[in-house]
């Protein structure tokens, strides 16, 4: 770390918007610490594999791959020359008022900061289908990592589900690498996909692309399907019920289900540093509250899909504006690039275009059995949710309290959007007017031996 | 490649063998597989659910979920999508015996 006297800039989360941070930072002569999750910085969408691992990023990143590199490249430079300080496989469990709780191998550490830049990303947006709950269920994210830092796939016999352009990269993605892949299953019609078209439009290239891809699925792939059942015997799935855009029935048997509807923003250190949040119509989910830069106030900067979901390109771009703003906030000579916030827009615009197309399938949520688990980490059903609003009203916090979902292992990550979705069917309120779980310390599970010092 | 567990191989195949034990049984792992990987070669669940009868097998694979926390022989519990296995670990699908 540089002199006592030099700010102390801490930024979570070495994906792309992490990276740029802290590139920008160190080009004006500050030394930030980088703290993240993986063993190898480049986060989800960038994933390096082990080391020993031998394909190239072409054959990982596909037509991304210039931008891996670049990335890897930059911040791996910037850790050699000794101009920052990586915290690498270590969590931010807690923030709070300038300082924050880090979980690495040798237990937990408290870190002052004085300005902090959170980058945590997103993961997959899902929603229970009856059965989710099985083993051999994973999102689609969860299928891509597996390929590209372990180069397996999840199952023998895949079938995959949701909607977003996860769905057909992540089917085509496993198609190119050997898996049998028996179904792509898109709750999104092609009418409804047809709605987004004037956003997409906006990246016109990388909306082809990903047409060419939608093609390379061939008959694999189905719009405007309803998803009904994921059977499972003893030791995990065997199937998957549907029923096509014509209604008609299907099953598919397959070992292995992976599920997503595009993504949900991790935003819980955003939560527990004080930021405020705003309902977003758009995404369907409580956003934090940023300005164009975005700084949220008390020193705490988002940057990346952790804060708006426009994608890892729109991430390296709010990366660099954090980093500026911070600057610009320490008396520093510093400006956004023009380009920067031009690109911005545009990809603002083709996110709108996804959201447009791949919507949050709400009905389906709505009508969701009421044996159905919506709560995987306690196998919470929809009943109990149904009877938690009942007795409590349309309150987020109140259904959580009354039926435990979202106080399991994932702390709602996984089943917060579906819970608050059928507390608003049920009270009969608005989505925005059930409100969000509050975020809780510690972010992560950490064992009670990680807060014990040796001296 | 090996066909018994959830896991298949796409991939990667030249990497030093390791080996490790699951349930008391003696497994080999690829240098650079996850606790996840070398468990689900084997077999088809890391766990069973404390709630019901159906086992897990970890759901997002990015440490975000906590699926996949796995036993050790020796009590300390692990996340297997985001732990190495290394030479000579002792994983367990079950709780030790010893655990109350």
């Amino acid at each position: 770390m540089s002199g006592a006297s030099s700010p102390r800039i801490v930024i979570v989360g070495a994906g792309p918007a992490g990276i740029r941070a802290a590139a920008t930072l160190v080009v004006a002569g500050f030394h930030p610490l980088v703290i993240d999750e993986g063993h190898r910085a480049g986060g989800q969408i960038y994933r390096r594999p082990p080391d020993g691992f031998v394909r190239t990023p072409e054959q990982l990143y596909g037509s991304e791959a210039a931008k891996a590199r670049a990335l890897h490249a930059v911040f791996d430079q910037l850790v050699a020359a000794g101009r920052l300080t990586h915290c690498a496989g270590s969590s931010v469990i807690a923030v709070h008022d300038g300082r924050l709780q880090m979980l690495g191998a040798g237990g937990v550490q408290v870190v002052g900061y004085d300005r902090l830049i959170v980058a945590t990303g997103a993961s997959d947006r899902v929603v229970p289908v009856p059965g989710w709950q099985s083993a051999g269920v994973y999102s689609l994210g969860a299928a891509q990592v597996a390929l590209k830092a372990q180069g397996v796939a999840l199952g023998r016999c895949i079938v995959l589900v949701g909607s977003g352009p996860l769905l057909t990269l992540v089917g085509a993605q496993l198609l190119k690498a050997g898996a049998d892949v028996a179904a792509v299953l898109d709750t999104s019609s092609w009418r409804q996909q047809m709605l987004g078209f004037y956003g997409l439009a906006a990246r016109p290239i990388v909306a082809l692309r990903g047409l060419v891809l939608r093609m390379r699925l061939g008959g694999r792939y189905h719009a405007g399907v309803t998803l009904e059942q994921i059977d499972a015997g003893a030791s995990g799935v065997i199937a998957m019920r549907w029923r096509d855009a014509d209604g008609r029935a299907h099953i598919t048997p397959c070992d292995m289900v992976g599920m997503g509807w595009h993504l949900r923003a991790e935003t819980h250190l955003a939560d527990l540093a004080g930021c405020a949040f705003a309902f977003d119509e758009q995404w369907q989910q409580w956003l934090p509250t940023i300005d164009a830069m975005g700084r949220a106030g008390n020193g705490v900067y988002l940057a990346g899909d952790g804060a708006r979901l426009i994608g890892a390109d729109g991430a390296e771009i709010a990366g660099r504006l954090a980093a500026v703003a911070c600057l610009m906030d320490l008396g520093h000579a510093a400006s956004p690039s023009r380009a920067d916030l031009r690109k911005r827009a545009r990809l603002k615009r083709f996110a709108r275009g996804l959201a447009r197309a791949f919507p949050w399938p709400a009905e389906m949520v709505r009508t969701l059995p009421d044996d159905a688990i919506v709560c995987r980490c306690e196998n919470i059903n929809a009943a109990a949710v149904r009877e938690g609003a009942d007795f409590g009203g349309g309150e987020a916090n109140r259904v959580k309290s009354l039926s435990r979902a979202g106080m399991g292992r994932c702390q709602g990550r996984y089943c917060q959007l579906a819970a608050v979705e059928l507390v608003a069917a049920q009270a009969g309120c608005a989505l925005r007017d059930v409100g969000r779980f509050r975020g809780q310390a510690p972010v992560r599970p950490a064992p009670g031996g990680a807060f014990l010092r040796e001296d | 490649m090996k066909t018994a567990g959830r896991v298949v191989r796409l991939a990667e195949h030249d990497r030093p063998q390791l080996r490790f034990l699951l349930d008391g049984k003696e497994c080999e792992a690829l240098a650079g597989d996850t606790v996840l990987t070398a468990m689900l070669v084997e077999g088809q669940a890391l766990r069973s659910s404390e709630f019901e009868p159906e086992p897990r097998a970890g759901f997002c694979l990015m440490g975000a979920c906590q699926d996949c926390w796995v036993w050790q022989e020796a009590g300390p519990r692990l996340r297997a999508c985001s732990t190495p296995v290394t030479e000579g670990m002792r994983l367990r699908t079950t709780a030790p015996e010893t655990w109350p």
